[in-house]
């Protein structure tokens, strides 16, 4: 077979049943497409003799006939991931030499179901950025460029090295993580879909911590099946993390049929924003006729707090961040400053964290400290609590009100050049998050689907939110979306 | 069943400064560790001594990615614990995070509860002697971790951490400013243990620092502090200074006084206090500033988003409170209701719920004050002798209800009784037997008394003259007797049949 390594999942899971291709074979292409791909700086860790192993592992599951849909599938994980053994740094520099003893629950999960891992993929520091640009490996590249134009193009963050191996077919998937759209905003960039699964869903066990109330785990993949059958694999309860549900895994793909008849989609009005380019505005109407096209209701909606949800996702998100980074102090692991003569523990901090974080890092760290000091914590971390319970109310009544899914854009542009944003006031980039954060405040699944493709050739996504624990209908929907929108294009090689 | 005896408060300790008498105002924080296996969030054990850092799971450590998850146990203690102090047990409760920097503090945050802890008010009575005891009202009980231990004087370069301690469960125990003077503190302290003890929910161990005690310290004239109880306005109380982490009853007491009397020299001296957090060196036998409020850290608390709200049941909660055992104040009000005993000696009995037990096992179907006496002043004192705890007590309750099983029925004397006693103590066996294998059975023959009588007054006709003149020389006929009969002859018959002989 040639290009194994651009098969969907489902077609890799048939073929290595059928017998008409090995886990090792599918392996090695993989590999041979990451070491060819270096350009896209997409993997910052590769592990090949563990692939290998797993792979030739995967083989003989198959040959025993137990062989789950992720068997012998190689995929890539997210740096955030801690992996046994493995080096795992969030991409950044204070995780310098950190391999876990320990490995987390949903890479476990993906491997005891025999898949292969490729390498660690590249990622916003701490996953706190949307263009992959705080990394400490330097960012990842997007495979697609516009039409004409050499310019190196961001592929989204933070899960930017996912979205970048996913769509250059260096491996069949990828794990990201989502806390404000870190998923679905690099999968809109790149042509992929990306899900985040509502919030309790995947365990965040072993998953290096951002923002504890809001982090989510999620499949990143070419199709909407590849994602039903990844996200079976990864999620379901773990005792180890108290916040994640207890509630039996469903069978996500079998709920893709393709029918949507007689389900609701809302349209809410507060995400039409005030000069959204005009391609965004058409790729949404296109949609909105694609689903109504295959049997759906539309309906208008609102979700009144919609603005309030940026500003109190930037207190929240940084507050807990503050604390979660606080570990990182250089006293048990990762990196500690070479300290000077007389430096005592005030001096070891300092030092340890000004050289091991980076500066959008710093600058979070020091924005959640702020919001949650004593005189302001009312004003702001209290406040944005509230608007938090009131943007999660919006949705809840609109789902009360009858709507099935929520159809919005991904994000407010494709994707953009590398170093584009450099001087632009910080709030710039965060306008990426605009569409996406209020899925995470309020805890819901969202997926973001590609339907079609800029001026420039880049490709553009639409997002889906659903009810909380309904992934599978979301899913289905997403499946009917994707379906009737037939995006196939894939980035011309130039790697 | 009578809760406690009835008392009345005691007066607050006065101190007087240089111009004026001045009150002292007093709450505590108590840090009671949980007698938990493992830890508030992890799995690791709780074992004392062990080697450093082997007690160490990767959460306790702050690895990447790591979670807590809650220890139920150690939740059931804390409710356990509340219900002991007759306090309102929340049934809906929340971690906090606590963030500074430490090297001790892994996570850089300590888990605890701020908003909403899980015990709510409660109360202690605090015993100041017979019929006087202090109320002490208790504020509210929260769950948290406990820090590692940092070494710094191990290296002149470096400083090593030891994170065994890192995570263990304790319950802060924070008193409304109701103890009013250095004795009250540590016997309200004193008296905390003692519950903790008998509930099981903390070993009360001191020197490990399974319990410690921060101390805020204030003075006040006289009459204001009525003032603060009428009002609920600490205005009219004086600026408090927290003197942290104390673990010995007796430094408690001197770091209060000591604290007392520095600040009516400031407030004497028109200066003021000014409200910091202070360390006691038991070596000066004085406190110093550690910081000040200016420097007080600002801890950020927040809802820790990696736990759920705590919410448990009340039937979870009645099913506790159907397994407390009969506590102090209780079994001292049974202990002088039942038994007739002195409240002096019901205290010292129900001290510890094991020697409460013991008493009670010799006290079944005996005299109850013979029973108090016998495992006070002979058991008690020769266990201290030998610093020996009643559980390790060679005597067993069956053994010493045998023993004053024999005085009461008129087998052996007291005297007799104590030599007893002490074979028993230090030999074994069965005291009846003893008694009758070594001949110890005292005389209660009248006529063999009567015959050593006879020939003690034969002997001795001057004494029998001025025993006639002097009565009260009897006693030393009845000496010569008991001597003559190798002290087994029943000391109540001899002295009235010597009575009778010399006609008194």
């Amino acid at each position: 077979m040639a290009d194994v390594n651009s098969l969907t999942i489902a077609d890799a899971r048939d073929a290595l049943r059928k017998g008409d291709l090995t886990a090792t074979e599918l392996t090695d292409a993989c590999l041979g497409q990451v070491e060819a791909a270096g350009a896209l700086n997409a993997f910052v860790h590769n592990t090949p003799d563990l692939a290998r192993d797993q792979a030739k592992a995967a083989d003989e599951r198959i040959k025993a006939g137990d062989a789950p849909s992720m068997c012998g599938i190689p995929l890539g994980i997210k740096d955030l991931f801690c992996t046994k053994g493995v080096p795992s740094q969030a991409a950044s520099n204070i995780l310098d030499g950190f391999r876990p003893e320990y490995e987390s629950t949903v890479s476990q999960k993906l491997l005891d179901a025999g898949s292969v891992m490729l390498g660690k993929l590249n990622m916003d520091e701490f996953a706190m950025g949307s263009s992959n640009e705080t990394s400490t490996y330097g960012n990842a590249v997007n495979p697609w460029r516009r039409q004409g134009d050499a310019a190196q193009l961001t592929p989204g963050g933070s899960s930017g090295g996912s979205a970048a191996a996913v769509a250059a077919d260096l491996c069949l998937a990828a794990t990201g993580t989502d806390t404000g759209g870190s998923i679905r905003q690099p999968a809109a960039f790149t042509g992929i879909v990306g899900v985040k699964p509502t919030y309790g869903r995947c365990s965040r066990w072993g998953i290096v911590a951002f923002a504890s109330s809001l982090d989510q785990a999620g499949p990143m993949t070419k199709t909407v099946r590849d994602a039903a059958i990844m996200l079976e694999a990864m999620c379901g309860h773990d005792p180890k993390d108290s916040t994640s549900a207890d509630l039996p895994v469903p069978d996500f793909e079998a709920a893709l049929t393709g029918d949507i008849k007689g389900k609701t989609i809302g349209i809410p009005a507060e995400y039409r924003m005030d000069g959204m380019p005009a391609e965004i505005e058409k790729l949404w109407a296109d949609g909105t006729a694609m689903l109504k096209d295959a049997g759906a209701k539309i309906v208008d909606i609102s979700l009144p707090h919609t603005k309030y949800a940026l500003p109190a996702y930037y207190v929240i998100a940084p507050a807990e961040a503050s604390s979660n980074l606080a570990r990182y102090d250089g006293v048990r692991y990762g990196r500690r400053a070479k300290l000077a003569q007389g430096d005592g523990v005030t001096e070891m901090y300092e030092k340890t964290r000004a050289e091991g974080f980076g500066k959008e890092v710093q600058r979070r760290v020091m924005v959640g400290t702020y919001v949650l000091s004593a005189g302001f914590y009312d004003a702001y971390y209290n406040r944005a609590r509230k608007v938090r319970a009131l943007i999660k109310k919006d949705f809840d009544d609109a789902f009360a009100s009858g709507v099935d899914a929520i159809l919005t854009p991904a994000t407010p542009s494709a994707a953009f050049g590398l170093g584009e944003m450099a001087a632009a006031d910080p709030v710039q980039m965060y306008l990426n998050d605009v569409f996406t954060v209020t899925v995470n405040l309020a805890g819901l699944p969202g997926v973001a689907v590609p339907t079609g493709l800029d001026a420039q050739g880049l490709p553009l996504g639409l997002q889906l939110i659903g009810r909380p624990w309904e992934e599978a209908d979301l899913l289905n929907t997403a499946y009917a979306l994707e379906s009737a929108a037939g995006f196939v294009s894939k980035p011309a090689r130039w790697w | 069943m009578l809760d406690h005896l009835s008392y009345s408060e005691p007066k607050a300790k006065v101190i007087s400064g240089a111009r004026e008498d001045w009150e002292l105002v007093i709450g505590m924080e108590v840090h009671a560790q949980v007698a938990s296996k493992s830890k508030l969030f992890s799995g690791a054990s709780t074992k004392f001594g062990s080697e450093p850092n082997s007690n160490v799971a990767f959460v306790d450590a702050a690895m990447p990615g790591m979670l807590p998850v809650i220890n139920e146990f150690c939740v059931e203690q804390a409710v356990r614990t509340g219900l002991g102090l007759k306090a309102e047990i929340n049934l809906f409760s929340a971690f906090d995070r606590k963030n500074y920097f430490y090297p001790d503090l892994p996570q850089g945050y300590q888990i605890s509860q701020l908003y909403h802890p899980i015990v709510g008010e409660g109360e202690v009575i605090v015993d100041m002697g017979p019929g006087v005891a202090r109320r002490v009202r208790i504020e509210r009980i929260h769950l948290e971790q406990d820090a590692g231990k940092s070494i710094h004087d191990m290296d002149p370069h470096m400083s090593f951490v030891d994170l065994n301690r890192t995570g263990v469960a304790l319950m802060e125990i924070v008193s409304r400013p109701d103890i009013r003077g250095p004795e009250e503190a540590a016997a309200y302290v004193t008296k905390l243990r003692q519950i903790l003890r008998y509930l099981g929910t903390c070993d009360g161990n001191m020197q490990n620092g399974n319990l410690r005690a921060d101390v805020n310290v204030s003075i006040c004239r006289p009459g204001d502090y009525e003032k603060y109880r009428e009002t609920g306005d600490f205005g009219h109380l004086g600026t408090r200074c927290e003197i942290k982490n104390m673990n010995s009853m007796r430094f408690i007491q001197q770091a209060i006084d000591y604290e007392a009397r520095r600040q009516i020299a400031l407030v004497e001296d028109g200066k003021q206090v000014v409200q910091e957090t202070r360390l006691y060196d038991p070596d000066k036998g004085e406190t110093r500033s550690m910081r000040s409020k200016e420097e007080a850290h600002d801890y950020r608390y927040f809802p820790d988003p990696d736990l759920l709200p705590l919410e448990i049941e009340q039937d979870w909660v009645d099913g506790i409170a159907a397994t407390l055992p009969e506590l102090p104040d209780q079994k001292k009000a049974r202990f002088v209701t039942e038994f007739g005993l002195t409240e002096y000696d019901a205290d010292v009995l129900t001290a510890e719920a094991e020697s409460a037990a013991f008493f009670e096992e010799v006290a079944q179907g005996r005299d109850g004050k013979m029973a108090a006496n016998w495992v006070i002043n002979e058991l008690f004192g020769r266990l201290k002798k030998e610093d020996h705890a009643i559980t390790e007590s060679p005597v067993s309750a069956a053994q010493l209800g045998g023993i004053v099983d024999l005085i009461a029925k008129g087998d052996i004397s007291g005297k007799i009784a104590k030599d007893l006693f002490e074979i028993v103590y230090t030999e074994g066996g069965d005291p009846a037997k003893i008694v009758e294998d070594r001949g110890m059975k005292q005389v209660t023959d009248t006529g063999a008394i009567e015959a050593a009588v006879d020939e003690v007054i034969a002997a001795n006709p001057a004494q029998v003259e001025k025993a006639k003149a002097n009565p009260k020389l009897a006693g030393w006929f009845v000496g010569q007797v008991m001597k003559a009969t190798g002290g087994k002859a029943n000391p109540k018959a001899v002295n009235e049949i010597v009575s009778a002989k010399l006609g008194l």
